[in-house]
């Protein structure tokens, strides 16, 4: 099952490679990653997605826990939460295509935030499914350059991922 | 207040820490702070002749005392020669404090002479490790290293020291914290008492108990709760290959070692017991055998202090986090509550025939004596062992290296006491006896310590004989010497059809009587089983020299009891090379 597992981390050198180290170290994968400051300058929150049995999972936020780096660990998914993930899309933009692309990304609610002769570049934020269905939306134009942000997550309701 | 500069800081928090011995070994890097041992520093530093030895040492040190063992070695190949004695004792959960030079900070990066990224190459095998930004830093960093490396589940902690940071003049206040709060490390400090409750009312419903005691009764020091516990309800104890001595090896509730090569009561207990207390053990793969046919009738109940431990691979039914010695204190406070309610408790006619069941398998199979492929004057690996604990009375620290001597040690010398056992279970490092000796005796300089070795192993680490020469350390080399990578053979011999690759050193090993006495020491190389006995009384009698005792034994022996793997399960054993279960 796809997970969400978000984390404060100490905002020192070498937290990040730790992070990231375990899920190598231990064979696991990381299927998106989104790491940033946070309010606080000591602390960082990271945020990555990941799949596995729940045993797997348990695990790893279990050894995730361990690192000293991390100072408290939440799984998104144990309960209801907003995802975000943003994506900008360089697609080519020309003749009939042009129109085209601009409706869907209409219909998607995305932004076309720079327009060349011939390129439209596309921001669109949401779920990473959303995300995925535009591209496949996206099939009849040449797409030219995906970055994508990462999956940031927080939890609804009164359920706070803070010290 | 007092100023210091980076170098005076260490050597003194090191003293302020109360440490006892640093092991280490000098370059660029660590100058400044050699310079400053030097000039002022109470604590002795013994210099090792390779920084694996190093490690080693200060880990047998570690594991004797209980104490973080600490080492000091420059950056580069300092570094990274540590590695593997770093991973050792990581994968044993032994506390210790590496101190590692590094490059000046403004060369780092920039691939400078004896430059290597130590906390990128050690993050996998340490608890935790610092990079040293600011000189004012180390007092704070040596304390919160300490801390980390001793408390919850131990491990070894890396602070890495760039050179510039410890230059004798740049001076600063030093204070040394007396103690240390970090809001993201919090180990547990007692379990669930509603979980020990279970586990207490499971426990004396039980009709085939078992105690599975691993390393961390020993770590954590809860020897003597655990023996306390066992003694209380009558039932039977097994130890990992880490956990040996925290149940007395002798007394007859003991079924020995469990395992790949542990006893056969031990092993066909396990399997068909219906309870399973695992206190400070982790379901090794050397113990499981396959974990889907492991001991399918047993409730599992799992104390550990490190909650990653529990249901990583064997499910616990009830889970306990916490220190053994609290968990255990909770537990037995629990079982009296339960038993004065019902003083039947547990079921003593189910327990007699579980211990009637015992017997007739250690009746059965128990540990092999004697000879077993023909008559022969050659001497029995076993018989060494059995020797070397009659002429130590039993009561030795005796450290191993890795391969057949390791487990005859493990088999036939009974550890009455924890910490008197002293090898590299997890990682399984050659070459750990002889360091780690140096650092037990040193430790208890009126013990004796044995190591047990074979000319394999032995020579991994054969360049602290020269150590043990300069400090004195009268420790007794008792190596078992079958001219074959003994494992590796027993291995080929069952699964390669004795096809003996790379396991033999055709007629090159040294003289090593030669050899011990060209580095100072006394050298005894024993043949015949008729002289054994006394060749290791006289080598203990010599108190105050180190002895190479090298003995001769027997290539054929192969290790028994044996797993039956891949597929087999704990009660799937080979007992001999043609007899199994």
């Amino acid at each position: 099952m796809r997970r969400i597992i978000s984390m404060l981390m100490e905002n020192e050198p070498g937290a990040l490679s730790r992070v990231v180290g375990l899920f190598s170290q231990r064979g696991y994968n990381i299927e998106t990653l989104n790491v940033a400051p946070t309010d606080d300058p000591t602390l960082s929150r990271l945020t990555l997605t990941t799949v596995g049995s729940d045993l797997r999972i348990e695990q790893l936020t279990k050894q995730l826990n361990k690192l000293v780096d991390v100072v408290k660990l939440a799984d998104l998914t144990d309960g209801a939460h907003v995802e975000r993930d943003m994506m900008l899309i360089k697609v080519r933009a020309t003749g009939a295509v042009r129109a085209e692309v601009k409706r869907t990304t209409d219909i998607f609610r995305g932004q076309i935030v720079d327009v060349g002769p011939t390129v439209y570049i596309i921001q669109l934020t949401g779920t990473s499914d959303k995300l995925d269905a535009f591209v496949a939306a996206m099939a009849d134009a040449e797409i030219l350059e995906v970055v994508r942000s990462g999956v940031a997550g927080i939890s609804r309701g009164e359920k706070v991922l803070s010290l | 207040m007092e100023l210091l500069s980076g170098g005076e800081m260490i050597a003194r928090a090191l003293e302020d820490e109360g440490v006892e011995y640093i092991f280490g070994y000098p370059g660029g890097a660590v100058l400044h702070i050699y310079d400053a041992l030097f000039k002022d520093c109470k604590v002795p530093h013994v210099l090792v002749r390779h920084e694996q030895a190093a490690t080693h040492a200060a880990d047998g040190y570690a594991r004797a005392t209980g104490k973080p063992g600490v080492v000091l070695v420059t950056s580069g190949p300092g570094a990274t020669n540590a590695i593997t004695g770093i991973a050792t004792a990581y994968m044993d959960s032994i506390p210790m404090v590496v101190l590692s030079g590094q490059v000046q900070s403004h060369l780092i990066g920039e691939d400078a002479f004896q430059e290597t990224d130590m906390i990128g190459i050690s993050r996998p095998i340490v608890k935790h490790s610092f990079m040293v930004k600011r000189t004012e830093d180390l007092p704070l960093i040596i304390r919160k290293a300490f801390h980390i490396a001793s408390t919850g589940r131990p491990g070894p902690v890396v602070i890495d020291i760039p050179k510039d940071l410890t230059r004798p003049d740049a001076k600063y206040e030093y204070r040394y914290p007396k103690t240390v709060k970090m809001r993201s490390y919090a180990p547990a400090q007692r379990g669930h008492t509603g979980q020990i409750k279970k586990a207490a009312k499971l426990l004396l419903a039980a009709k085939r108990p078992v105690i599975y005691a691993g390393g961390g009764v020993i770590q954590g020091d809860g020897s003597e709760l655990l023996t306390q516990l066992a003694r209380l309800l009558n039932y039977p104890v097994t130890n990992t290959l880490m956990g040996l001595g925290a149940f007395p090896g002798s007394d007859r509730q003991f079924l020995g070692m469990l395992g790949m090569h542990g006893f056969y009561e031990a092993n066909m207990a396990m399997h068909h017991s219906d309870c399973i207390i695992a206190v400070g053990a982790r379901f090794d793969d050397r113990v499981t055998n396959t974990v889907d046919k492991f001991c399918p009738g047993a409730k599992i109940i799992h104390i550990d202090v490190d909650p990653a431990s529990i249901s990583k691979i064997v499910m616990a039914d009830i889970p306990i986090v916490g220190p053994v010695q609290s968990v255990l204190t909770e537990l037995l406070a629990q079982i009296d509550v339960l038993r004065e309610k019902d003083s039947g408790l547990p079921d003593q006619s189910a327990l007699a025939r579980w211990w009637q069941q015992i017997e007739e398998w250690r009746a059965s199979h128990g540990l092999f004596t004697g000879r077993r492929y023909g008559e022969s004057d050659m001497i029995m690996p076993q018989q060494v062992i059995e020797s070397l604990y009659r002429v130590t009375k039993g009561d030795a620290y005796v450290t191993s290296d890795v391969g057949q001597h390791q487990m005859f040690a493990a088999q036939y010398y009974p550890f009455d006491k924890p910490r008197r056992w002293i090898n590299s279970g997890g990682l399984g490092t050659m070459g750990f006896g002889l360091p780690a000796a140096m650092g037990v005796k040193l430790a208890f300089p009126d013990m004796e310590v044995a190591c047990v070795t074979g000319e394999g192993s032995i020579q991994m680490n054969i360049q602290e004989l020269s150590t043990c020469n300069q400090y004195n350390t009268a420790v007794k080399i008792i190596n078992l010497r079958n001219n074959y990578l003994g494992m590796v053979k027993q291995w080929q011999d069952m699964q390669y059809e004795g096809r003996y690759a790379m396991s033999t050193y055709e007629d090159s090993l040294p003289d090593f009587v030669k050899l011990a006495e060209a580095y100072g020491h006394v050298g005894i190389l024993v043949k015949k089983l008729a002289d054994l006995e006394g060749a290791m009384e006289a080598a203990f009698a010599m108190k105050d020299k180190l002895v190479f005792l090298d003995v001769i034994i027997d290539p054929m022996e192969h290790v028994y009891p044996m797993h039956i793997a891949p597929h087999g399960s704990m009660k799937d054993m080979w007992l001999s090379k043609n007899e199994r279960t």
